[in-house]
């Protein structure tokens, strides 16, 4: 329901457009703008008041003069939701971007989404085979967890996600995943790069892609990932597909945060983002999980660049307190030319623990997980006292763990991008390396487990 | 002017009222949904309200409706086992009318109003009361007896009072003046709950973890900080303080945190099994789960609920502990409002009032005296999520100011996966003057002797340390090797311990002492060794030490302790001989 046209446009300021004297108009409505040249635009109300109304427009404010007109559109921001979305291409505003036809709601979902009921919610538990087996072993996912790549301009992150949603599967389970890819700000090279390799395996008839490219507006950045993500609860809690969310880049989403933010002149927080990010934030990566007695789920893999690569800054800063684990690319890994340049010592899944075993993975998963990680911590700190005393200086336990690093970053990390490791495999392989560290050295496993799985007993 | 007004002005959680008398902390009802919210600042005739829910598609111009009611706390029987929201909407019964997702516009009883209890009367006819004393019992859960009082400020002599089956809201006590007494009470949130005089306190809180009951132990009335950046396991900790601390209640609040996480402890806590009790661990405790997605105006108002509930409970005479989690984000809520009140800020944003809202926080713990004659207590335990881990920022500064009892988590420590990942070095408690006392009586005469030897050597670690850096632990004098390797024995085999693990998750005091003393019996051991010309590393490898290290994963353990110690130093002992 639609109301009148207002030409009361006081002051225009950034994305933000100021008009007076409205009927009363209700926060978060829907807006369009006619330009005068008869250009549409829409927005989003942001404030109201009896006598003022802040309108943020999504499009930008070019060419919004004192003539154009303003109609309130009387709901708020909703996005037509329905089975055929599977295999489209929209716009950052959700709009057909593939020349297909509009989508044919079944309903019509409110995009700010409501929080689940903590109560309602189930804890995840089932493991995600990734075939990659740092992630598989070291930082395992879990259905219905978030959990972003940390990485940095220049970086491999595109090409470990895309693997990431190629292989992904459940154990011993067909059962796949439709993709929701929503991009923020990428270049139209990424964004082509991403659609490409989708359509070459195919897995674009099994995806919903919002793309919102580096020269949309900024502004409609802002909406793009709660569309995916509106898609994707359709999809997940009332179509029971199991849903995984990419999306690409953060950073650029919280800079236009950050410019919304300084339009409107609110004070900022740390390095000028709003004080608000880590709600805002929340508000995206918590539409993760599972809900009892529902089928589907949505898992989470957000990719944001960290600035400067530093892991303090306030974007992956605000974001590893909200997801549930990250996992870091690194740029020395890279350099050495290890793919995936995937640095497990500040990687981390915290739901880990729920989902490895001897029920889902392999009763020795914890043990070798452990182990490993603790040898590569410490062969990789020896790199640094070897660079001071010389490798001489090491004793015999010392030599070996240095080895192993070398091995690990070489034999473990190292693999094709379309080598699709089993977590058996996984395991296996940390076994056959972890056999070059005498086993007196390695504390960290349980005697059973040797005895039943290290290459000398194997037989 | 009426209790009614029109909304003016909206601006996300904020909204502006017109024409409504208002006092501060009103709670009103705010458009035709009636979402709940507070005045927080009055305008002449404008009243700025922070709202509970989320307002989008609300208008200027519908209703405000003032309840002139300062938001408030419902107290009584059936508090317990409760999962609640930031405002105590009970979570389930959310569930029940609205489905998975939080909706708005919805207003849920506290517990169930109609629910017989058996109350039993302790006073009589014609005894004096006065407020807080108490009156009756009712058997709330398996383990807890819920004192049923007379209202703070309420006093006189009891006319009648009733023995029997009664709901919260039916009289059970009438006084001389007319005054009817029920079970259920009201306190605003706000607003301390009065007591009679705070002690000094001289009680550890045992919590079951090595490293904090031995080297950094919280009092019973006292207040803890622990602060950490993401994954240092700042949750991790909280919620086995939950689990093991020998509080009588304990009130949990999720302020602003994961949802996964919440349901985690939503899922696992009504199996864990009470070790002080042998009943179940949700008896005890009430939960409050406000995750970084709710509305962000009831996360602010988390703290106050939760910290209410837990004076109610002091005041019966109970030891409460109460862990916030985190309060980092109670503190955003606060700067996320303050901002768009347009107020101007203080450092980082925050507002002015940062620093003394924490502190008056804080000060709600402590070992009291209450109205009614007995003593309790209420512990706070608070996470601090500083950004990027630099504790220099506004919240962790705050805090530091007012607890005296500093945890600080360390994200090498937990990557390098020592766990619990608290720093021996920068963390520190100001309590053990006051509670030697109790550690000489209860525990072991040379108690705090031990906890100096232990703390020493980790410093002259820390210093060793840096010298090995440079030129490897071979190049140090034996007696210095000895050193670190028993530093490293107190590190890995004392401070670390498996939160994951059946029996090494809580560790009982009187073991805990026992460890500490195994060390440095180790230590006297091969130092004596080493003098009658042993070497080190035949020392260090006697088998009878690892298996005293492995043993402390053998629910065994504190019977078999002193035997795998004695085998420990005959074994060293023969070191001397072999040589």
């Amino acid at each position: 329901m639609a109301g009148k046209e207002y030409r009361t446009i006081t002051d225009v300021k950034g994305p933000l457009v100021f008009l007076e004297k409205t009927e009363p108009v209700a926060f978060g409505e829907i807006v369009t703008l006619k330009l005068s040249n008869g250009t549409i635009k829409n927005g989003q109300v942001l404030d109201t008041s009896d006598d003022l109304v802040v309108v943020q427009v999504f499009e930008g404010t070019a060419k919004v003069d004192r003539n154009t007109g303003v109609t309130f559109m009387g709901d708020v921001f909703k996005l037509p939701v329905s089975t055929d979305l599977v295999g489209r291409i929209l716009d950052g505003a959700g709009r057909p971007r593939d020349g297909g036809p509009e989508i044919v709601a079944e309903e019509k979902a409110d995009i700010i989404g409501e929080a689940i009921n903590p109560f309602s919610r189930k804890s995840p538990h089932d493991f995600i085979q990734t075939g990659i087996s740092a992630i598989d072993c070291c930082t395992t996912l879990v259905r219905g967890q978030k959990l972003p790549i940390f990485s940095a301009s220049g970086l491999p992150h595109n090409d470990i996600a895309l693997q990431i949603a190629r292989q992904a599967k459940l154990k011993d389970s067909d059962e796949e995943f439709i993709v929701v890819f929503c991009a923020m700000g990428i270049t139209a090279e990424e964004y082509n790069y991403f659609r490409s390799d989708l359509e070459r395996t195919g897995a674009l008839e099994n995806a919903v892609l919002f793309v919102n490219l580096a020269d949309d507006p900024a502004v409609e950045r802002i909406i793009t990932p709660r569309l995916a993500l509106t898609a994707a609860e359709y999809l997940a809690f009332e179509k029971d597909y199991h849903v995984l969310v990419i999306y690409t880049d953060m950073t650029n989403y919280c800079d236009a945060l950050r410019q919304i933010g300084a339009a409107r002149e609110e004070v900022p927080g740390r390095r000028g983002y709003p004080g608000y990010m880590y709600t805002d934030l929340a508000m995206l990566y918590e539409r993760a999980g599972i809900i009892k007695g529902k089928k589907g789920s949505i898992t989470q893999f957000p990719i944001l660049t960290m600035p400067g690569d530093d892991i303090t800054h306030p974007i992956p800063d605000l974001s590893g307190y909200i997801t549930e684990g990250q996992i870091v690319i690194s740029r020395e890994l890279y350099q050495q030319g290890i793919y995936p340049p995937i640095n497990v010592l500040p990687s981390l899944s915290r739901l880990m623990g729920s989902c490895i075993g001897a029920k889902t993975t392999r009763e020795d998963h914890k043990s070798v997980s452990d182990q490993m990680y603790a040898a590569y911590a410490q062969g990789r700190e020896l790199r640094g006292l070897v660079a001071i005393v010389g490798e001489d200086a090491l004793n015999e336990r010392d030599k070996q763990l240095l080895d192993f690093s070398g091995v690990f970053e070489d034999k473990f990390l190292r693999q094709g991008q379309d080598e699709d490791r089993s977590i058996d495999d996984t395991l296996d392989l940390c076994w056959d390396l972890m056999s070059s560290i005498s086993t007196k050295y390695l504390v960290r496993l349980d005697q059973k487990w040797i005895e039943k799985y290290h290459p000398d007993n194997r037989a | 002017m009426a209790n009614e007004g029109k909304i003016y002005r909206i601006s996300g959680p904020v909204v502006t009222a017109i024409g409504m008398e208002a006092s501060m902390y009103d709670v009103v009802r705010v458009g035709d949904e009636g979402l709940m919210g507070e005045v927080i600042e009055l305008h002449g005739e404008k009243a700025v309200i922070q709202v509970y829910e989320d307002t989008s598609g609300i208008r200027p111009g519908e209703p405000v409706i003032n309840t002139k009611e300062t938001l408030s706390v419902a107290l009584g029987p059936g508090l317990l086992t409760q999962i609640y929201d930031g405002i105590q909407r009970p979570l389930p019964t959310l569930e029940a009318e609205m489905g998975y997702f939080i909706k708005r516009g919805l207003d849920a009883d506290a517990f169930d109003m109609e629910k017989k209890w058996t109350f039993n009367p302790v006073a009589s006819a014609g005894d004096a009361v006065q407020g807080g004393q108490v009156i009756g019992e009712v058997q709330e859960t398996e383990t807890i007896v819920h004192k049923i009082m007379i209202p703070p400020g309420v006093s006189g002599t009891i006319k009648s009072i009733e023995s029997g089956d009664f709901n919260v809201t039916e009289n059970i006590a009438v006084l001389e003046d007319g005054t009817e007494i029920q079970m259920l009470q009201k306190w605003p949130v706000r607003t301390p709950r009065p007591y009679t005089q705070k002690y000094a306190p001289d009680t550890p809180l045992i919590t079951g973890m090595r490293i904090l009951d031995f080297l950094f132990p919280l009092a019973k009335g006292g207040a803890a900080g622990i602060p950490g950046p993401f994954g240092s396991g700042k949750t991790v900790t909280q919620q086995s303080l939950a689990k093991f601390s020998d509080a009588q209640i304990v009130v949990y609040i999720g302020c602003g945190e994961r949802g996964n996480e919440m349901t985690e402890v939503l899922d696992e806590f009504p199996h864990l099994i009470d070790p002080n009790t042998g009943k179940p661990l949700m008896n005890r405790t009430v939960m409050i789960a406000n995750t970084s997605n709710m509305p962000v105006a009831a996360r602010e108002a988390s703290v106050y609920t939760g910290i209410t509930i837990a004076e109610y409970f002091r005041d019966m005479g109970y030891d409460v502990a109460l862990m916030a989690d985190s309060t980092s984000r109670w503190a955003e809520a606060m700067r996320e409002i303050s901002s768009r009140l347009e107020e101007m800020p203080g450092e980082e944003g925050y507002p002015a009032y940062l620093s003394s809202r924490i502190a008056e926080f804080y000060e709600r713990a402590g070992r009291v005296n209450s109205l009614g004659g007995d003593d309790g207590s209420v512990t706070v335990i608070g996470a601090v999520s500083p950004p990027g881990g630099d504790i220099s920022e506004p919240v962790s500064q705050g805090t530091l100011r007012i607890v005296k009892v500093f945890w600080g988590l360390d994200a090498g420590l937990a990557r390098q996966r020592h766990f619990p990942a608290i720093n021996w070095l920068n963390s520190y408690s100001l309590y053990p003057p006051s509670l030697n006392q109790w550690y000489r009586d209860n525990i072991a005469q040379d108690f705090p002797e031990i906890r100096t030897e232990i703390s020493t050597l980790l410093q002259i670690e820390s210093e060793l340390q840096e010298i090995v850096q440079l030129v490897g632990s071979d190049a140090l004098p034996v007696d210095q090797q000895l050193t670190l390797e028993v530093a490293r024995m107190i590190r890995e085999y004392f401070l670390q311990q498996n939160g994951f693990h059946d029996v090494d998750a809580s560790c009982e005091i009187n073991l805990v002492y026992k460890m500490a003393k195994a060390i440095l019996t180790f230590q006297t051991a091969a130092k004596a060794a080493m003098a009658a010309g042993a070497q080190l590393e035949d020392i260090t490898g006697v088998p009878s030490r690892s298996t005293l290290m492995r043993g402390k994963f053998e629910a065994s353990y504190v019977d078999d302790i002193e035997e795998m110690v004695a085998t420990m130093v005959k074994e060293i002992e023969a070191t001397v001989e072999d040589n």
